[in-house]
């Protein structure tokens, strides 16, 4: 079974390549449905594989470079791209990260980053929970509400519309986002990207997964749009991560490119996946893996804070994520699967 | 007052790019801790990874920075030949409610 392992030629360890693979199918899988790296997964993964923290995390990001291009260029073809919109995004998100991550250097001269950094994604992830399930809940209410008065409800219609607020404010240049369908000043997503980079920058992670939820419920971006344009975003930010990472020598690039293998069927599947599941569905599937993902640092911060069950809730957070990656992987490919052959069901053959 | 806010808006854009500089300015500096490969017992694709590593992290960052996107493009439009083989629309979907 020696064939099973591969020496690293860079962090000098013995690797379970298929593990690579595995890993690479279910995060492309996940992060083509939800638009995100998935940074916060295939870390801790890689870490169980035996790479050392820092090369977990710069191979991470290096192939999360390669994994959300393929997602990107699918959704592309949807039409899911806001290439306007995620630019502009990038300013802000590029200058926030770095802010944040500054901010963690002063954090750490006084001794006070894990628990902190852990404390605060606890408290994000948990809001961003709070946001997306009250969401569900006041949509549902206004279906509940328009299936009684006999009017149908305006397929556009959402729960939360704390976009339209934000959308008054005209400060100039004021502009016109076509594929997200919204007209706003140039600043908000600016804004909106800067916090959001920050942060990602405080808490070590690409930040997807607080995008995609900032672009619907701050920007107003349809779901699907807000998949694709988050993963274009994520396209940039992940070359430049793995710039970074690289010039300060922590990326196994051959694991990076093995773990593409995987990673290359996987966004094509979960990005397909969206063509079949509605924007709510998207959402109540992020909802449930942000609570995956928070449950997964509650453990971390009992390890943290509690010496004597260190090893017991380190390796529950571990394999907590990792069952969450296997279980949301399989949900989205049955998806992917039932839509595939609805699909060709109707499709008259050529 | 059209011009006196255009000078507002790209004096505020400035400083948001600023930004980064200031916080570092409160940073401590950190030497990074020196890998060197051991390419002895490897051949083909894993000595040249290895051997480009040691020699250079600038080449090595630039060689991950062309292989990683270009290698993303040529497996996304293999995948997606294949997917197309199999009948299904990879071009449009439904238009999006939220």
């Amino acid at each position: 079974m020696d064939w099973l392992y591969l020496l690293m030629p860079i962090s000098g360890v013995q690797i379970f390549w298929p593990g690579l693979i595995i890993l690479g199918l279910g995060v492309g899988i996940i992060g083509g449905f939800f638009g995100m790296g998935g940074g916060w997964m295939v870390t801790p993964g890689l870490n169980i594989l035996g790479f050392p923290m820092a090369f977990a995390i710069g191979t991470d990001i290096s192939h999360m470079a390669g994994n959300s291009l393929i997602s990107t260029m699918r959704h592309a073809k949807f039409g899911n791209v806001d290439y306007r919109l995620g630019l502009i995004m990038t300013i802000g998100t590029i200058t926030g990260f770095e802010t944040g991550a500054q901010m963690i250097m002063w954090l750490e001269r006084i001794g006070k980053v894990d628990t902190t950094v852990r404390f605060c994604y606890l408290v994000l992830l948990s809001l961003i929970t709070w946001l997306v399930f009250a969401d569900v809940a006041k949509k549902m209410r206004k279906e509940r509400e328009a299936r009684a008065s006999g009017k149908p409800l305006d397929a556009l219609s959402t729960g939360i519309e704390w976009h339209k607020t934000f959308h008054r404010i005209k400060i100039p240049p004021v502009i016109h986002f076509k594929k997200a369908g919204i007209r706003c000043s140039a600043w908000l997503p600016i804004a909106v990207s800067f916090f959001t980079g920050w942060l990602a920058g405080i808490l070590g992670i690409g930040g997807g997964l607080i995008r995609m939820p900032a672009l619907i419920y701050l920007i107003g971006c349809p779901t699907h749009v807000a998949v694709g344009t988050d993963l274009f975003e994520v396209v940039i930010s992940a070359l430049y991560g793995c710039a970074s990472y690289t010039l300060k020598g922590r990326t196994e690039l051959l694991a990076a490119v093995i773990m593409l293998m995987g990673a290359s069927v996987g966004a094509q599947i979960g990005s397909i996946a969206t063509k079949y599941v509605k924007g709510y569905g998207i959402r109540v599937f992020f909802g449930l893996a942000v609570i995956g993902c928070a449950v997964s640092i509650a453990f971390k911060l009992i390890a943290a804070v509690e010496p004597a069950l260190k090893t017991f809730f380190d390796t529950a957070a571990a394999v907590l994520i990792l069952f969450l990656v296997a279980a949301l992987s399989l949900v989205i490919f049955m998806k992917f699967l039932r839509g595939v052959r609805e699909e060709l069901a109707v499709t008259p053959k050529r | 007052m059209r011009r006196l806010l255009t000078r507002v808006i790209l004096l505020a854009a400035l400083l948001l790019l600023l930004a980064p500089a200031v916080a570092s300015a409160a940073a401590g500096k950190a030497e990074p801790i020196v890998i060197v490969a051991d390419s002895r017992s490897f051949s083909g694709l894993r000595a040249w990874l290895s051997n480009l590593y040691n020699e250079s992290l600038w080449y090595f960052m630039l060689a991950a920075v062309f292989i990683i996107p270009t290698l993303g493009i040529v497996l996304g439009k293999f995948t997606g030949f294949l997917l197309a083989r199999l009948g299904i629309n990879l071009k449009s979907r439904v238009l999006a409610e939220h």
